[in-house]
């Protein structure tokens, strides 16, 4: 007889370093989906007893309560309560506490127990309570509370054995199901805090690292310089640290392509696999290194504890546009990817504030524009320096961040004044306390992103590249015509139909040619022209010299400029689309959004061709 | 005295919550943060700039970020 593993949840408040510990117990083998019907993310891995009995184990949603106040919440009570459908009810609970806060912490934890599930709790993060001068008795609390508590610390596996060896027993032995209704909501906060000052052993001043960080970071001006300060630093760092990696990248891909070239006779396959693929994904994988460099910092300040903090010192900054500091977190995680971005608004309490936030998050320059923007800033912006550390090239590319910003400020401004008509706006929401991020957290995420990264230039980008390649060489021109390949191909003819349309925003037909299969994904508009280009080359030396030197030779400056502004604004990306529709539950806002970005768009490439224009760029 | 009143790094008691002038959902995560009559609380910082807003403060042992106009409703106490 075959029988299931025993399906364990993890769960508790936010901040309880629960994600820490579920990384401690299942390690790498971790499987990412969403919970059925909803777009939650749920976080599913394997553990396993001494025996080697397997267990599996889910992350959910860190959650104050089970009365929820959001998506997230809403999804822990339902799992904890077996009430969401085509999902098993857990076998047993793992209650995450931070031993810290136990006085905020508890209450939850008295709810989760009394819903009779066998319950094992982690008593987490003791070393950080210690740290800031607490001890507390584990035993004295298990006798409170009537299940095991085990003291935990995530981050140096300290205690995983015996939370298994209890959570092992637990299982053995069902507990009677307790009445969830019997007390209320202020008893059980009384009785929490009974418990929670009956089990300190001894509290000492402690050295209050948190609070002592605090007074600096949150300082109302230092604050807003150090704030400023990290994410310029930021962007430099995407665009200085990448450099080598992006030359090895690079090289390796001429090496590949000049292998092929030597091994296969010229004709139609070998154009297909140098001009089309190598070319195409090529091109796309080269910027792999900016794209981790961009999350290496979000998974950083995230871990650390400072994501909250910039929330705090940017609140009157949103309120100005009629959100709060809780849309900073999505919308910055948006500069890596929208779709994360996207989905971290369901954080958001109000819904109004929630929309404005989906409908304004692509405007936040992805990491998908960085191939464009650094394709054109290498071509047309001189490699100099105007100032000490500060290069022309990087702050072409801050202030490139910086419209994306205003562009979404001002819309966000319309939006919740005429849109969605929101009143006022909130911000309400826990800090947690400061800590070194741990290596293997930080460097299991990024692998998680680079993957899903590498698996779209493997999929979507490669097909799209396909597609294109083969729109761009049938039909063949005819020899000794004089006519060139790309005008005379599909491709060609299609963009034809589209240049009058971007011409007066300074467009020219290979622009409008990249235009057509970069709605996959922007990043394949730099694929785009670097198979037009390829392809139109009068021979295999001309094909393997980099894009950037063609498009300084081929556009002017004020068309490359406005192509840079196009593509701030441009919603050219299916996925986020998708994610849209999913998370706002129809088309109307999809459609909104992406009619109301390519208007901005449009008239942004405008404005910058002609401005460019009248100074004689 | 009301809670984006309280002088920063000063010990203090919530003495009452009007919950009546918050909305429903605001009343709802105070609550869940932990925030009731009889616990201890402390202003520590103010927001940036002249807005001065919002507030962070030590509740319990947690620290929690709310807007002066929710701070306004709490009322609160200095231990002497």
């Amino acid at each position: 007889m075959t029988q299931m593993p025993p399906l364990v949840a993890l769960v508790g408040n936010p901040n309880a370093g629960k994600s820490a510990l579920f990384n401690a117990l299942t390690g790498a083998r971790q499987k990412i989906a969403n919970y059925p019907g909803v777009t939650v993310e749920r976080k599913s891995g394997r553990a396993t007893f001494d025996d080697g009995r397997p267990v599996e184990m889910i992350d959910l949603p860190g959650a104050y309560s089970l009365d929820p106040d959001s998506l997230d919440e809403a999804v822990t009570r339902d799992v904890v309560l077996g009430n969401l459908e085509g999902h098993r009810r857990p076998d047993a609970l793992v209650i995450v506490l931070d031993a810290g806060n136990l006085d905020n912490h508890l209450r939850f934890a008295l709810e989760l127990i009394a819903q009779g599930l066998p319950t094992v709790v982690a008593l987490n993060m003791v070393d950080l309570a210690e740290r800031d001068g607490l001890k507390l008795d584990a035993d004295k609390l298990s006798r409170a509370l009537g299940v095991p508590v085990i003291e935990t610390v995530a981050v140096r596996r300290r205690g995983l054995a015996p939370l298994m060896a209890e959570l092992e027993q637990a299982l053995k032995a069902p507990r009677p199901p307790g009445d969830p209704v019997a007390i209320s909501f202020g008893a059980q906060n009384q009785r929490a805090r009974d418990i929670a000052r009956s089990v300190i052993i001894s509290e000492t001043a402690g050295r209050q690292w948190t609070r002592r960080m605090d007074s600096v970071l949150l300082h109302p001006v230092g604050g807003v310089v150090i704030l400023l300060a990290l994410l310029f630093l930021m962007f430099q760092a995407v665009y200085g640290w990448s450099e080598a990696p992006i030359g090895w990248i690079e090289s390796g891909f001429a090496l590949l392509s000049d292998a092929i070239t030597g091994a296969l006779p010229d004709g139609l396959f070998r154009s297909f696999l140098t001009d089309g693929v190598i070319a195409g994904v090529g091109s796309v994988i080269v910027f792999l290194p900016q794209i981790l460099i961009l999350f290496l910092f979000i998974l950083l300040l995230e871990a650390s504890g400072y994501m909250t903090r910039a929330a705090f010192v940017m609140d009157r900054v949103m309120a100005a546009v009629g959100l709060s500091g809780h849309s900073f977190i999505p919308l910055l995680s948006s500069f890596a990817c929208a779709i994360p971005g996207i989905m971290a608004t369901r954080t958001i309490m109000d819904q109004k504030e929630r929309l404005a936030t989906i409908l304004i998050a692509p405007l936040m320059t992805c990491s998908a524009r960085l191939p464009v923007y650094t394709v054109i800033i290498g071509a047309f912006i001189p490699a100099t320096t105007v100032g000490p550390g500060i290069g022309l090239q990087g702050l072409v590319l801050f202030g490139l961040y910086i419209s994306g910003i205003l562009g979404a400020m001002l819309a966000a401004s319309v939006i919740q004044r005429f849109v969605t008509q929101s009143q006022t706006s909130s911000f309400l929401i826990e800090m947690p306390r400061y800590q070194w991020p741990r290596l293997n957290d930080i460097a299991l995420g990024l692998w998680q992103r680079a993957w899903v990264f590498l698996r779209r230039a493997g999929t979507i980008i490669f097909a799209a590249t396909i597609i294109l390649w083969a729109l761009l060489s049938f039909p063949k021109a005819p020899e000794g015509s004089g006519v060139s390949q790309v005008e005379y191909s599909v491709a060609g003819r299609i963009a034809d139909g589209l240049e009058p349309i971007v011409r007066p925003i300074g467009f020219n037909h290979d622009i409008a040619l990249a235009l057509i299969p970069a709605m996959a994904a922007r990043e394949v508009a730099v694929s785009a022209l670097a198979t037009v280009y390829a392809i139109d080359a009068a021979d295999d030396e001309a094909a393997a010299t980099s894009l950037g030197p063609k498009l300084a030779a081929d556009w002017s400056l004020a068309t490359a400029l406005a192509f840079l502004a196009w593509f701030v604004f441009a919603p050219q990306c299916i996925s986020t689309i998708a994610v849209t529709r999913r998370e706002t539950n129809g088309w109307k806002w999809p459609i909104f959004m992406v009619t109301y970005l390519f208007a901005l768009a449009y008239a942004a490439a405008g404005i910058t061709y002609w401005t460019a224009r009248s100074f004689g760029l | 005295m009301q809670l984006d009143h309280l002088p920063l790094n000063r010990a203090a008691v919530i003495r009452a919550i009007d919950w009546d002038v918050l909305p429903d959902q605001e009343g709802h995560r105070l609550r869940s943060l932990g925030f009731e009559p009889g616990v201890a609380i402390e202003a520590l910082h103010k927001g940036i700039l002249m807005w001065r807003d919002p507030l962070a403060v030590r509740v319990g042992r947690m620290t929690v970020a709310l807007r002066t106009n929710v701070a306004a409703a709490i009322d609160c106490e200095l231990k002497t």
